[in-house]
């Protein structure tokens, strides 16, 4: 099949001139104006009279989501935009979704022209030039809307916007209150109490634990790395990648959980299995550290322990600079390859910007907004669901998004990173093995995975 | 009337050859829709396949040419290594039990004496007919630790709940899943094989004296052979392609099984987590090798003892 070959090389001959134009244009535009900053040239603004032409134009779009019900959000968008047709294909959730993206942008045809993308998978997109940069096409002025660690998690170092929010998962800890009432447990602030919790619950109770580290969820333990102030990855420019999966802070929370699992005072039951929802049921676990979409999802999913859950903010390191992590949501990109980019690009925007859209992701699907707007509005943080005794998880959880840091990067290859997470410290907390020892094995399994893909590794 | 004659002669002189002809080109049109399939859904993918293994594509750098450097990799990998010898051991163990499985079941209700044969061969079958996806699942929910039957079975019993996801016993549980759903099948083929024999022949040995028993190892397996060998090819394939199962209990027990845990599992991965699509295509075709060399060795021998 010597075609595709030829496709690829063409493709990268023709990007190779279209960069090469975009210099030389810069190298004339410098000359006209007499400054020196030709960096930006390729990002040159779309016009609004070309936006105002394509949004009249009749354009099929098509949109690759898992979102329930999204129709309703888009409904908006075609009242506004009558001649754009959007159609929603769902292609799965997660690993399955970007598995049938990656073939489809491979096979250079059958790829969506938006697409529903995580935070932790934007890079990992961004590498194969998968992505468009929303920065010309007015995404830029949106910054402001956004929750500012949000807006870092899309936008690139060159002012490039990858991607537009659409909901976040800062996390907290949602705990049994009547289970810590009758073992006299008070809410752990620090990780330390929360270590003592765990074993003295499960001491005066076998069947139950603190709470359950799933030996599955990478991406829950990426969270909590991000809370205790860890920085496993940092690319400069395009091939020079910087991993440390085991520096001090990762040794630190290696050593704090590897412990605990090894003292049988926490379970690892996988998450997101029937055993492990049956576990919740039946108050196998006392917490959940979870995110802000975790409160939504527990009342659907364990409903016979109704009112008997509240929220709280995950333990602190530092119980005087309370901080938190990220865990989950998800953004809309639009791909490299679509044919109709303003229409895409402004969908996007719309989606999650418009403040009926992006309210009614609250309200509908319930998200975890991403806009600064719908996280201070009081309809919104005022809700008290009875699930959680009355209590306004909401607004707590938007008090813990304000405590979120804005520095953490995720890898150009998290599907890697996180199957071998799951082989190497997952493992290790099931084994009940030196969970140290392990990040050591992760790390070395991505540097030389990262070396084998052509990256310039630095470890530290 | 002699003009007729010759008009005819020459006629069929005509049509001769041509007939002739006609068959010669007629044989290519026959076997064509099978040869156009062939080499659309079986050669050019492998063509494909073996010329992907030839390069190497890298996120930073693009592809290039390499040779059968991904070959050696490969064959020095440990993790390819270890997912064939754990489909080599697990077609060792699981097969022979299979096949015994089916083997008796289609000789007890080819003996006659059992009642309601209908309904226990449908009985037997009818696992075949449940997608493997399914039977995985439900045997995963049965095998699980807290909630399965058996585990609640065990704990009410106050006995330690059957470990059936750890580590060790992972591959007989894999193996079971396996037998449940392929037992039926090959016990059809067994018993449509039997079937075929000759009443006669049980006459004849009834008359020397015979009981079932004898009937059973004297005629009736030296019978099935070729049907043996046929259900025996089919799950060496069978074995060595395992994925399904293990890509489904990963979620359930994914510190036991790897992304690695069976060669065909790891091929998988290779392409659709890491994006070494080349080096997928290397460990699928060293796959591929494996699986002909040991159908050849599984026919080989059998070959061999039929002649002595």
């Amino acid at each position: 099949m010597p075609r595709s070959f030829v496709r690829t090389s063409s493709m990268s001959r023709r990007r190779f001139l279209a960069s090469t134009g975009a210099v030389s244009l810069g190298v004339a535009l410098a000359a006209c104006s007499g400054d020196g900053d030709s960096g930006s040239s390729s990002a040159e603004p779309v016009s609004q009279a070309e936006i105002d032409k394509a949004m009249k134009t009749p354009t099929e779009l098509t949109f690759w989501t898992w979102v329930p019900q999204i129709q309703q959000e888009i409904a908006l968008f075609e009242k506004k935009y009558p001649a754009i047709k959007v159609k929603v294909v769902n292609a799965g959730q997660g690993v399955a979704h970007y598995t049938k993206l990656r073939t489809a942008l491979k096979a250079g045809k059958g790829a969506p022209d938006m697409v529903q993308i995580e935070y932790q998978a934007i890079p990992t997109f961004t590498i194969t030039n998968s992505l468009l940069n929303l920065a010309p096409y007015g995404a830029t002025a949106l910054k402001d809307q956004f929750i500012d660690w949000t807006w870092g998690q899309v936008s690139g170092p060159g002012g490039e916007v990858w991607a537009i929010p659409q909901d976040t998962g800062p996390m907290g800890m949602l705990y049994r209150k009547d289970i810590f009432d009758k073992h006299g447990i008070q809410v752990p602030e620090t990780w330390e109490e929360f270590a003592a919790a765990a074993r003295k619950l499960h001491k005066a109770d076998p069947d139950v634990y603190l709470t359950n580290l799933a030996k599955n969820a990478p991406a829950a333990w990426h969270g909590l790395l991000w809370q205790a102030g860890g920085q496993p990855y940092a690319t400069s420019g395009k091939s020079d990648l910087s991993i440390s999966v085991d520096d001090a802070v990762s040794k630190k929370l290696g050593e704090y959980w590897g412990g605990l699992a090894k003292e049988g005072v926490i379970s690892t039951d996988p998450d997101f299995t029937d055993p492990w929802y049956a576990g919740f049921n039946k108050g196998k676990y006392a917490t959940w550290l979870t995110a802000a979409w975790g409160p939504s999802f527990l009342s659907g999913s364990a409903k016979s322990t109704a009112g008997n859950w509240r929220a709280a903010p995950l333990p602190q390191w530092d119980a005087a600079k309370p901080v938190s992590g990220n865990w989950g949501g998800s953004t809309t990109a639009v791909t490299a390859s679509t044919k109709n980019p303003i229409a895409a690009a402004q969908f996007a925007q719309f989606l999650n910007s418009d403040p009926a859209s992006a309210k009614m992701f609250a309200t509908q699907q319930f998200f975890f907004p991403a806009t600064k707007a719908v996280l201070a509005d009081a309809s919104f943080t005022g809700a008290a669901p009875e699930f959680y005794g009355g209590q306004k998880v909401n607004q707590l959880f938007a008090d813990i998004s304000d405590t979120v840091s804005p520095e953490f990067q995720w890898p150009p290859f998290y599907d890697q990173a996180a199957t071998d997470w799951t082989e190497t410290v997952g493992k290790s907390f099931a084994d009940k093995s030196d969970t140290v020892a392990a990040l050591g094995t992760w790390q070395s399994r991505l540097t030389t995975y990262a070396k084998k893909q052509g990256f310039t590794v630095k470890e530290s | 009337m002699p003009a007729t004659t010759a008009a005819y002669a020459r006629k069929s002189r005509r049509a001769g050859p041509s007939a002739r002809r006609r068959s010669v080109s007629a044989g290519p049109l026959f076997v064509a829709p099978f040869l156009i399939l062939f080499v659309l859904l079986f050669l050019a993918p492998l063509g494909y396949a073996a010329y992907l293994s030839l390069f190497q594509e890298q996120l930073i750098g693009g592809t290039v040419f390499v040779g059968l450097d991904n070959y050696v990799t490969a064959l020095k990998d440990p993790q390819l290594l270890h997912g064939v010898g754990r489909v080599a051991l697990f077609f060792v163990i699981q097969v022979p039990l299979m096949l015994l499985l089916a083997l008796l079941f289609a000789l007890a209700l080819d003996s006659g004496l059992l009642r309601l044969a209908r309904v226990i061969r449908l009985g037997i079958f009818v696992p075949y007919a449940v997608p493997s996806v399914v039977a995985t699942l439900m045997w995963g929910y049965l095998y699980g630790p807290d909630f399965g039957p058996f585990a609640q079975l065990s704990r009410n019993l106050d006995l330690p709940a059957p470990a059936f996801l750890s580590e060790s016993w992972m591959l007989g549980s894999l193996a079971n899943i396996v037998a449940w759903e392929f037992v039926g099948y090959n016990m059809i083929i067994l018993y449509a094989a039997l079937r075929t024999i000759p009443h006669d022949l049980y006459e004849a040995a009834a008359m020397d004296g015979a009981g079932a028993w004898r009937i059973a190892w004297s005629i009736k397996l030296p019978a099935l052979r070729p049907a043996l060998l046929l259900t025996l090819l089919f799950s060496v394939i069978g074995s060595f392609q395992l994925f399904n199962e293990p890509n489904l209990l990963m979620k359930i027990a994914p510190d036991v099984i790897s992304s690695s845990y069976t060669a065909n599992l790891y091929a998988y991965s290779l392409a659709f987590t890491g994006q070494q699509v080349n080096y997928a295509a290397t460990v699928s075709f060293l796959l591929g090798l494996v699986i002909v060399i040991a159908s050849y060795a599984v026919l080989l021998t059998a070959n061999r003892r039929r002649e002595r």
